[in-house]
């Protein structure tokens, strides 16, 4: 075989491994070396809903242009599973490298690609490595092969070991070993797959950071101000509290006792019954869930909304109805969650598209329930909430907290009368009063069931219509409340995309690749609902639009049809879900069909 | 013209009543509700201390029918625990006062009550157990008597579930069962349960004059009234060192509450150690063969820290913590970042 020029820093790696055996440490490991040489990276983990046993890939990009979709394909392979080692490989372009140890069941059969064996045995018993760690050491060679096969900096290498095995010393020496005797294995060893492809340093991470969406909207409810937790496990969810609870401590030492109460409850009806208790006696309190958890949560929604109660409740989206797929990611829950409960719900749901979104979202979602006294949403998914991806550091807020219209007992003093939801101000936002404020005319028993303006039960038709019609002014008040959509526009473009969430990299990517094809396209990505007039205003600018979503149904496209009805004819649609982040090429190659699709239809409807 | 006595705080009884009851003329409710006016009255509870929390139901309802000037939560059927639990730990120094139904409690509920006293959520729950739905008119509760009979609902074959034995299991450190028709010894138990550290159920039978009050009913005035059978005669005494002990050895019992208040309970025709938790259930697996409407005060043990001491949650309520406490410090958070970079 001929070697060819090497291709230098924009290329991608897929581990195939065998889950629980500490594949994704040595994946982190290798993204990490390579971030610390200043290049781009991002990872896309995808496992299955199991402990142990059962096959998983990391799919580690590397980009110089700093694209952070899922890479369309992978000319890198690390074949450690045998199980799936057929299949994996048939998924290699050719001129690929196929990784593999040389001491297991399977070898490549391809002509067309570049295969390497790894003497995984001799080389963990060349280190000592004991029984018991070998299964997860083994994992280390493909990191030192890859090491040499890349040139990856050794401080690079030792940095990115440290930070994954922090403060365990003995652990960053067996892993640091086993990784130099594959390096210098590799180095011993010349093979094609020898610089085929590289990494060289870049300046393009500095000062950046490697973060998930979960931990990064743990951070921004800790500094939101989050009072009390209540959640029940579920993937890919979890690791949201569970980060919250390990940050905590730092971030917020309890001298003097607890600033925040962590409860793990029997369920997810009970988790948002608390956090709706502990909202209306005044705490900021959150959850985190996910499908299955947000149709357990739909009558606590519904009581939110209409006894007008602050919560915040994230869903970490996951594939499909029931069960579904739970450890893949979708954007399938919006229609749902936007209008959860029954009887004329509507709720006010951020969408976070990156890691500095699920950080300040956290933090706004409180400040909007409080202020809107509502329930507010907060739509991540696994591709954000569990993924790695690189973010520029979080910045402290300057801002204090908007507790919203609370009235104490000097404020009451004041007053001849209190009506609790009097729309005073004309936003259809009453005040509140907190359990606890000793002023006579401070209580109220607040309900479910049809009340007046001074929260009496009340059956009356002219009090629920009025009451409904000010939820519906509240409503508007939020539209004008909630972060506008991000949008970028080309001044030639008569094509619009449209998307939201973590879709953001692929159809950013497929912008650039659509603009190579020759079509110009500007970008809108909603940032939450109810949608503004930004939104109609983008659509009505752009001849074609394309919504792009991952999701069955096209459920953005729905909303945004009922949001703007004179245009909804030029409004396609890019429904597509798998339970995989989507690809660029595939976002171009699907996008330049609808636009064919709309031209045609164009044609005959001018006939 | 007479001035209405005043408590210690200087309120009057009619500082503590609600809206008036909407309940059917002579529902077993509204005499408990009557109880909790009196019992807080009597407790001179600042009113705004206390929240009035329910889910859905008669009983439910009937939280708008006493203490109007404290805070309330009239919630979802069965989910009246978890939104009290949420209370609790945003602002641990009110005291819930809960009326729950045995449907809300002992049929859709019964997950929320169990895990709410596994919590210790210190509350006084009240169980207005009448063994029928009533809103919905007259079907079979989860309480209801093996061989009961109702109008529509025929004959139950199913065993009742018994709210006390339930609680004692999941931790409950306070249980007591009553009868609506026994004003007195409710009122001591809702006035003993408020200075109880920690969960406090009274499950206090209260017949549906509507649905379930006819002849052969366990749970209507009748049978209350000629099978009632109390433990004891229980009366609270707010201050002990101002009482002196009138009754010989062996005839009564003070069982003393962390805050110093005594529960008296004066011994009636049998021997039952409350803070004797097989012997309390005992009692009601006894009561039960022997089909015996058995009251008083059945379980007492006060040692479990309640869910904001097990939390660590200090002496400000979440919800009063300013906001240099709800933050990080600027420090703090430079530090996390600083680590996340790498750095």
């Amino acid at each position: 075989m001929q070697s060819p020029q090497p291709i230098v820093n924009e290329f991608a790696i897929t581990a195939a491994t065998v889950n629980g055996s500490g594949s994704q440490t040595a994946n982190m490991v290798l993204m990490r070396a390579i971030f610390q040489m200043g290049i781009p990276v991002s990872g896309k983990n995808l496992f299955p809903s199991n402990i142990q046993g059962e096959p998983t890939w990391y799919t580690l990009r590397v980009s110089q242009a700093g694209y952070t979709a899922r890479p369309a394909e992978t000319p890198i392979l690390v074949a450690f599973n045998p199980r799936t080692a057929k299949e994996d490989l048939a998924q290699l372009p050719a001129g690929g490298i196929c990784l593999y140890p040389a001491d297991g069941p399977w070898q490549p059969q391809r002509a067309d690609i570049i295969p390497l064996a790894l003497p995984v045995r001799q080389i963990l018993d060349q280190v000592g490595v004991s029984q018991r760690l070998r299964p997860y050491a083994a994992n280390m060679v493909y990191v030192g092969a890859l090491a040499t096969l890349l040139g990856i900096e050794d401080t690079a290498l030792t940095k990115a070991v440290q930070h994954q095995f922090r403060g365990k010393s003995s652990a960053v020496e067996l892993n640091l070993a086993v990784i130099r005797a594959a390096q210098a294995w590799a180095a011993n060893n010349p093979s094609p797959a020898h610089h085929r492809f590289r990494v060289t340093r870049m300046q393009a991470t500095a000062g950046m950071m490697l973060i998930d969406g979960n931990t990064a909207a743990a951070i921004g409810a800790i500094t939101g101000g989050v009072g009390v937790v209540a959640w029940y496990p579920i993937t890919p969810s979890s690791s949201l509290i569970e980060s919250l609870e390990s940050y905590l401590p730092r971030l917020r030492p309890a001298g003097g006792g607890a600033t925040c109460a962590i409860v793990q409850a029997e369920d997810e009806i009970a988790a948002l019954g608390i956090v709706i208790g502990a909202g209306w006696a005044g705490a900021r309190a959150m959850t985190a869930t996910s499908g299955p958890g947000i149709s357990l949560m739909t009558e606590f929604a519904g009581l939110g909304f209409f006894a007008e109660i602050p919560a915040v409740i994230w869903d970490v989206q996951r594939v499909g109805p029931s069960t579904g797929l739970p450890t893949r990611t979708a954007q399938s829950d919006l229609l749902s969650v936007y209008y959860l409960g029954h009887g004329d719900t509507r709720h006010v749901v951020l969408l976070p598209g990156t890691m500095e979104e699920c950080y300040s979202d956290a933090q706004l979602a409180f400040d909007l329930a409080e202020s809107l006294q509502t329930p507010v949403f907060v739509l991540s998914d696994l591709d954000l909430g569990m993924n790695i991806w690189m973010s520029r550091p979080f910045t402290y807020p300057e801002q204090p907290l908007q507790r919203g219209k609370v009235l104490s007992a000097e404020d009451l003093a004041k007053l001849t009368a209190y009506a609790r939801f009097a729309d005073v101000d004309g936003d259809g936002i009453g005040y509140r009063t907190l359990p606890g404020n000793p002023h006579p005319l401070a209580a109220t028993l607040s309900r479910g069931t049809g009340h007046n303006e001074r929260n009496v039960y009340s059956e009356r038709p002219d009090d629920w219509q009025r009451n409904m019609a000010r939820l519906w002014r509240k409503h508007e008040t939020a539209r004008r409340m909630v972060p506008r959509p991000v949008i970028d526009l080309h001044p030639q473009a008569t094509v619009g995309l449209i998307g939201f969430g973590s879709t953001t990299p692929a159809i950013a990517e497929a912008r650039d690749l659509l603009a190579a094809a020759g079509i110009a396209a500007s970008s809108m990505r909603v940032r939450a609902l109810p949608l503004g007039p930004e939104v109609t205003d983008f659509i009505a600018r752009h001849q074609y639009c394309v919504v792009i979503e991952q999701n069955h149904d096209g459920q953005l496209r729905q909303l945004l049809q009922l949001h703007c009805p004179a245009y909804a004819t030029r409004l396609a649609s890019v429904a597509w879900c798998d339970g995989l982040p989507l690809t660029a090429p595939f976002v171009r190659d699907q996008v330049m069909a609808a636009l064919e699709q709309m031209r045609d239809l164009a044609l005959v409807m001018s006939k | 013209m007479t001035q209405a006595p005043v408590n210690a705080i200087g309120l009057t009884k009619n500082d503590y009543r609600g809206a008036p009851s909407t309940l059917c003329a002579g529902c077993g409710h509204d005499s408990v509700a009557s109880q909790i006016i009196a019992a807080a009255f009597e407790l001179s509870l600042p009113p705004h201390t206390v929240i009035r929390m329910s889910g859905i139901g008669c009983s439910s309802k009937s939280a708008a029918y006493f203490l109007g000037r404290s805070h309330g939560f009239n919630s979802l059927h069965g989910r009246m625990p978890s939104v009290t639990t949420g209370a609790h730990l945003a602002n641990h120094t009110l005291r819930p006062l809960a009326v729950s139904g045995d449907g809300d409690t002992a049929s859709i509920g019964l997950g929320q009550f169990i895990h709410l006293l596994r919590r210790n959520v210190p509350i006084v729950y009240i169980v207005e157990n009448n063994g029928v739905y009533g809103l919905t008119k007259g079907q079979f509760s989860a309480t209801a008597d093996e061989g009961q009979e109702l109008k529509h609902a025929g004959v139950n074959h199913l065993p009742p579930i018994d709210v006390c034995a339930e609680a004692i299991l999941a931790g409950c450190g306070f249980v007591a069962r009553s009868f609506a028709g026994d004003a007195k010894q409710v009122r001591e138990l809702i006035k003993a349960a408020f200075n109880f550290h920690g969960a406090a159920v009274i499950d206090v039978i209260s017949p549906c004059v509507t649905f379930n009050n006819h002849d052969r009913s366990t749970k209507s005035y009748t049978y209350g009234k000629t099978h009632e059978s109390p433990i004891h005669d229980i009366s609270f005494i707010p201050h002990y060192e101002a009482v002196t002990i009138d009754y010989e050895p062996g005839e009564a019992r003070d069982v003393q509450l962390h805050d110093g208040p005594v529960i008296r309970l004066r011994k009636l025709h049998r021997d039952h150690d409350p803070t004797n938790r097989m012997a309390a259930l005992a009692l009601l697996e006894e009561a039960r063969a022997a089909n015996e409407f058995v009251t008083g005060l059945i379980y007492l043990n006060e040692r479990r820290p309640t869910l904001a001491e097990t939390l660590g949650i200090g002496q400000t309520p979440i919800a009063a913590l300013p906001e240099e406490r709800l933050r990080p410090s600027r420090e703090a958070f430079a530090a996390v970042m600083a680590e996340l970079a790498g750095e």
